[in-house]
């Protein structure tokens, strides 16, 4: 049927192909499922996330992998919606994957949390476990806490009562602006910063604590002019993703000089976008050491190596090594992949991570003990600059460990 | 006080240009062809993403000639193979199609330059503070979109009002087959309108990527509020698509820097709510919170007050 | 109906019954199939991804009431889909803790009331004006409804929703909803109650002039109807039943977030409907299936699915705008006149030459992808390992699609011409 030059063509290609073809056999690997968007706006961050647990991963593969299994990180795509996530979830119940990570946004946060918790109390043949390595609501490790959810980032009032301290210390600040999305880790920041302030500077004055909706303001100029009529001589945000870069490209363009402190303000694309505007004015709080200047060894060296495989893109949450190592050590430590005793492997379990930083899982509600860094955005002695785009993050100060420690009200119910 | 008012009106102007930057190409079509062109916004992303991409050889100057120029060419080449296909299966196909495209340009978008937000900066010769009002300053840039905008609407304008071309665009938005039985060629002119808009479209991408970002999303923030402009003003009406830009503007922009309860704001005028009861959440909200949905109270009671919209004559 | 079989001639009865006994055993066995179904699958995600298909197929039907059947292209139907899912999540809720007595399988007409009810509020000024207006204004009430989540924080419980939990309601009959296969049931048994009703609906006098009202308003007001009445009604009953799938939603899902009313939710209705074919009843219900297929199994193999189904948007649009169940009708009076074999050879070539033809795009595009997120080393693709950064597999692919095209440039009219030969009318 077909024309002989067609056919010809077809037969050289199958040709071809065949020769190109190899198989790979995995066995058995120990599977472990990666929820966070991988399509729509906010791509970008979970596309980097995924390839930081790939990177992670193959680390310990070459050692030999977990119990003699190797792991297998199986992304699937949530587009940040809780309702997403939910239908991803139920098909990894129905594949009988044992372990979920996931990080992007704490509203998704609280959807998976919750159905991983009733979910497991209905069926105890066939449970999960929800590792969160980034949404940091603290009301996750709080009043929402259970047995199998633990969380590997440092929580918004643990960042905020570092940030505090070190606004506290800054005499020039009399007057402070908060600006949020409006959810539940948009409320957390602004509440934990009031709170916060008012016990450490009663003399800081709040002069705006706003709530804009997530995701939908396409001009932030009101805002910044907004700020800049209040008189504010600083901002808190906890802005990320798109939001972040709208918000510090429209306060440099309205002439807003005041200092940031900032929980997202750097990778992804947010770095490169605000450039030369925010050196020395924009500070970040975060879990782990930002590479520069004197990095340990060990995270230079893990930074380099990952921007070899990926030279636009940055390890931005060194957490995502210290929870797929967390959880290798405990499923060793059980030695077995059953959800209940590797939960039971990882409370109080101990890690050094790649800061050199000696971190414990606190029994009482799975969050992780950590110290916190303030790292402030800069072009001047950059070793490892973030989006390839010469700007980085520099390290201010450490907060550490038992500093930086917040009480829970976590009443935990562990499985008889 | 004063230098809040001042800067919400400056900074309502310019949003409200480039909505209308947006809205004039989007009206036309709409109105001529009944098409729901859900890809406009679209065509606003590529000029971004062209610009910056030509940007970064040639500079901003040609960029933003060039971008436009392709996204144009682009816009009629969508209408010629695609669109003028669909159009006999009727609108809902059209609208459809429109739908395809504009996924497929976001994909094609991160397929070409990637996920993260692209560095694209406002020109070095135009980033200066042109004037400061005590503690604020205004951007040489946004004065630059300013006039780029109100050149625009004088250009569309003259075009439709003072040529030959202008006169038989006008003439195919009401009577199509009168047109065609004088000799012309309305598709060849529903091509051109289309290739037009997206030009404009890509335009006010290209002078917006500075400033509101240029990263796979835009296209989506922008996408409904175009339409919105559009309705309000009336289908096809040019000088309607201006109002309601800066209508819808200067609305966002002023309803931002209120702090005011809506509670509060009705208690101001004389109106005392119960804000106990079962609507208490809606008295406590600032009217800043609810800017966003402003627009879309506008489109609502536009269309049930007035179906033809603010300069409309028809209502399909 | 319901006109009088006996005034007929006799023969016309006896084709008329055999017509009933035909249409009753369609429904028997749809019934039967939905009851076996679990059966035949193994893994829990075959499941869930089943009830996802059930709610989508009711979603879908709804909609089609509106714009196939009315003639009323909407933006914002999910908005009724999602407050019908609220109000049904917050009455379970309620019968949690106690506080009413509701058992979950009726829950889902707790839905359909909610969204009756608001069908019923929007729709008595928006259904005034049909055409651009109704759309419209059905775009505004959509983000209207979106953003008043934010506002309405105690209803819609914001960016997070509201949360429920199915297990703690008060038993009917013993029957108990923990497990999924235990929800898919309860769906089943809502999706061939409400598509019934549904389809009965279209045979009503009402749903009749709605499809007068669709193509002539005027001569329908003549006749003595107010359109913008037969509008509202139609306007409601796809309320209604769209409430329904939301109920079932909040019963399967246990959240419903202000996602659920977005317009993304309401675009992907109208996505469904059209693929599947406005035309027909049973378009929506292919339409749906396919749809949710593709979304939740799409995105676990590639990146770039967003980009396939825009394709396929482009592609129906273009040469299927009938959608599939206007395809498979237009193949009718070939299946009735026998000569479906004739079709067969045509079309298994032109298939398996455009298969060929997708399989190399895929390819190329894939490994595009690859290439542009700045990766190096090999993937799979289909059977194959490649490596994107050598040049034999691009050329591999290339040659596919070339193969593919220019095989389906040339069995393509042929099978066209075969279609047209078997469709003629006449004997054999």
């Amino acid at each position: 049927m077909f024309r002989p030059t067609s056919a010809l063509v077809f037969a050289v290609v199958v040709a071809l192909l065949a020769g190109l073809a190899s198989s790979a056999t995995p066995a058995d690997p120990i599977r472990i499922a990666y929820i966070d968007p991988l399509s729509g706006p906010f791509a970008a961050t979970g596309e980097n996330g995924l390839n930081q647990f790939k990177y992670a991963t193959e680390a310990l593969n070459k050692g030999g992998g977990v119990l003699g299994r190797q792991l297998e990180i199986v992304p699937l795509d949530n587009k940040v919606s809780p309702q997403e996530s939910l239908i991803q979830l139920k098909k990894v119940i129905g594949d009988g994957i044992p372990f979920v990570f996931q990080g992007n946004s704490s509203g998704v946060a609280h959807a998976i949390s919750d159905a991983v918790q009733k979910h497991n109390e209905r069926d105890a043949g066939n449970r999960v476990l929800y590792l969160n390595y980034s949404a940091v609501d603290p009301a996750l490790t709080n009043e929402k806490c259970h047995f199998w959810h633990f969380r590997f980032d440092a929580h918004a009032d643990m960042k905020m009562a570092a940030l505090t301290d070190v606004i506290a210390a800054n005499k020039s600040v009399k007057k402070m602006y908060i600006i949020g999305q409006d959810y539940s880790f948009g409320k957390a920041v602004a509440e934990g910063a009031v709170s916060m302030l008012g016990k450490k500077r009663p003399d800081i004055q709040i002069v705006g604590n706003e709530l804009h909706p997530i995701g939908k303001v396409k001009d932030f100029s009101p805002y910044v002019q907004k700020i800049v009529a209040s008189g504010a001589d600083a901002v808190i945000t906890g802005n990320w993703g798109a939001d972040m870069i709208a918000l510090a490209k429209a306060a440099n363009d309205g002439g807003l000089k005041v200092p940031f402190y900032t929980y997202y303000a750097a990778s992804d694309g947010v770095t490169a976008a605000i450039g030369a505007a925010g050196i020395d004015r924009i500070r970040l709080v975060h879990e782990s050491h930002p590479g520069n200047p004197n990095p340990p060894k060990a995270l230079s060296d893990y930074l380099t190596g990952y921007r070899k495989l990926h030279p636009q893109n940055d390890v931005n949450q060194p957490r995502i090594h210290t929870g797929l190592n967390m959880l290798a050590q405990a499923i060793k430590r059980a030695g077995t992949t059953d959800v209940d005793k590797v939960a039971a492997a990882l409370e109080g379990a101990e890690f050094t991570n790649l800061s050199g930083d000696q971190l414990v899982m606190r029994r009482e509600d799975h969050q992780l003990q950590m110290p916190v860094y303030i790292s402030v955005h800069t072009n001047k002695n950059i070793k490892h600059d973030l989006d390839a785009s010469g700007f980085g993050l520099a390290l201010e100060q450490k907060i550490e460990r038992e500093k930086a420690t917040q009480p829970t009200t976590c009443k935990m119910q562990r499985p008889s | 006080m004063f230098q809040l008012i001042f800067f919400s009106i400056l900074n309502g102007l310019v949003y409200g240009m480039l909505l209308f930057m947006l809205s004039s190409g989007l009206t036309l079509i709409f109105g001529m062809m009944g098409v729901l062109n859900f890809a406009h916004a679209s065509f606003y992303m590529l000029g971004a993403y062209v610009a910056f991409t030509v940007g970064l050889h040639l500079g901003f100057w040609p960029a933003l000639v060039i971008a436009p120029v392709v996204v144009g060419l682009l816009g009629a080449l969508v209408e010629r193979q695609g669109l003028r296909r669909v159009h006999r299966f009727g609108h809902i196909a059209e609208l459809i199609f429109t739908f395809g495209v504009a996924i497929l340009v976001e994909e094609i978008v991160q397929l070409v330059w990637g996920r993260p937000a692209k560095s694209y900066q406002v020109p070095a010769a135009l980033d200066f503070p042109l004037f400061r009002v005590m503690s604020s300053s205004f951007p040489a840039y946004k004065a630059f979109m300013l006039v780029v905008a109100v050149a625009i609407f004088a250009f569309i304008f003259v075009i439709l009002t003072r040529t030959r071309a202008g006169l038989i665009i006008q003439a195919s938005l009401t009577h199509p087959q009168m047109v065609a039985m004088l000799g012309h060629n309305v598709p060849r002119v529903f091509m051109i309108v289309f290739g037009i808009g997206s030009a404009l479209a890509a335009l006010a991408g290209v002078i917006a990527g500075p400033v509101l970002g240029t990263f796979p999303g835009m296209a989506q923030v922008l996408g409904s509020i175009v339409f919105v402009v559009v309705v309000i003003g009336g289908l096809g009406s040019l000088s309607g698509a201006f109002v309601a830009s800066l209508l819808i503007g200067i609305v966002q922009t002023f309803a931002v820097a209120m702090d005011v309860s809506v509670g509060g704001a009705l208690a101001a005028m004389g109106v005392h709510v119960n804000t106990a009861g079962a609507l208490h959440d809606l008295w406590r909200v600032t009217i800043a919170q609810v800017a966003p949905i402003l627009p879309y109270v506008l489109l609502v009671l536009t269309l049930i007050l007035r179906p033809t919209g603010l300069f409309g004559t028809r209502e399909t | 109906m319901s006109t009088p079989v006996a005034t007929r001639p006799f023969a016309v009865a006896g084709v008329a019954r055999a017509a009933r006994v035909r249409r009753y055993g369609l429904w028997l066995a749809a019934a039967v199939v939905l009851l076996l179904l679990p059966q035949s699958v193994r893994t829990g995600t075959a499941i869930a991804v089943m009830n996802q298909m059930g709610i989508a197929v009711i979603f879908a039907l709804s909609f089609n009431m509106l714009l196939g059947q009315g003639g009323m292209l909407s933006f914002g139907h999910a908005v009724y889909f999602g407050l019908g899912g609220f109000i049904a999540a917050h009455v379970l809720n309620m019968a949690g803790r106690g506080a009413i007595y509701l058992p979950v399988p009726l829950l889902p007409l707790v839905g359909g009331l909610g969204g009756l009810a608001f069908a019923a509020l929007f729709g008595s000024f928006s259904t005034r004006r049909a055409g651009t207006v109704f759309s419209m204004i059905s775009l505004g009430v959509a983000e209207l409804m979106a953003a008043s989540s934010l506002i309405f924080d105690k209803f819609f419980g914001g960016e997070e929703g509201i949360t429920t939990n199915r297990s703690k309601a008060p038993l009917l009959l013993g029957l108990e909803f923990t497990r999924d296969r235990q929800v898919y049931y309860l769906i089943a048994f809502w999706l061939f109650v409400a598509t019934l009703a549904m389809y009965a609906f279209s045979r009503t006098p009402v749903g009749r002039m709605a499809n007068a009202v669709r193509d002539n308003p005027e001569r329908a007001e003549f006749v003595g109807y107010s359109q913008h009445r037969v509008r509202f009604v139609s306007f409601c009953a796809a309320g209604f039943f769209a409430g329904i799938a939301g109920g079932l939603f909040a019963v399967n899902y246990e959240i419903l977030t202000a996602e659920n009313m977005g317009l993304n939710a309401s675009g992907a209705v109208l996505l469904m409907a059209y693929i599947g074919g406005i035309g027909a009843f049973v378009g929506p219900i292919l339409g749906a299936v396919v749809f949710t297929f593709l979304q939740s199994m799409l995105s676990d193999y590639t990146g770039m699915w967003l980009l396939y189904l825009g394709i396929l948007f482009l592609a129906t649009v273009l040469f299927v705008p009938m959608g599939l169940a206007g395809l498979l009708m237009l193949h009718a009076p070939v299946w009735r006149a026998r000569r479906v074999g004739r079709l067969l050879g045509p079309y298994v070539l032109t298939g398996a030459l455009g298969f060929v033809a997708a399989v190399g795009i895929i390819g190329l595009l894939e490994m595009v992808h690859f290439v542009a997120a700045g990766r190096t080393g090999t993937r799979r693709l289909f059977w194959l390992v490649v490596a994107p950064r050598t040049l034999m597999p691009w050329l591999g692919f290339a040659a596919l699609v070339v193969a593919g095209a220019v095989g389906v440039r040339w069995t393509g009219p042929r099978a066209v011409a075969a279609f047209a030969e078997a469709s003629r009318p006449g004997r054999p």
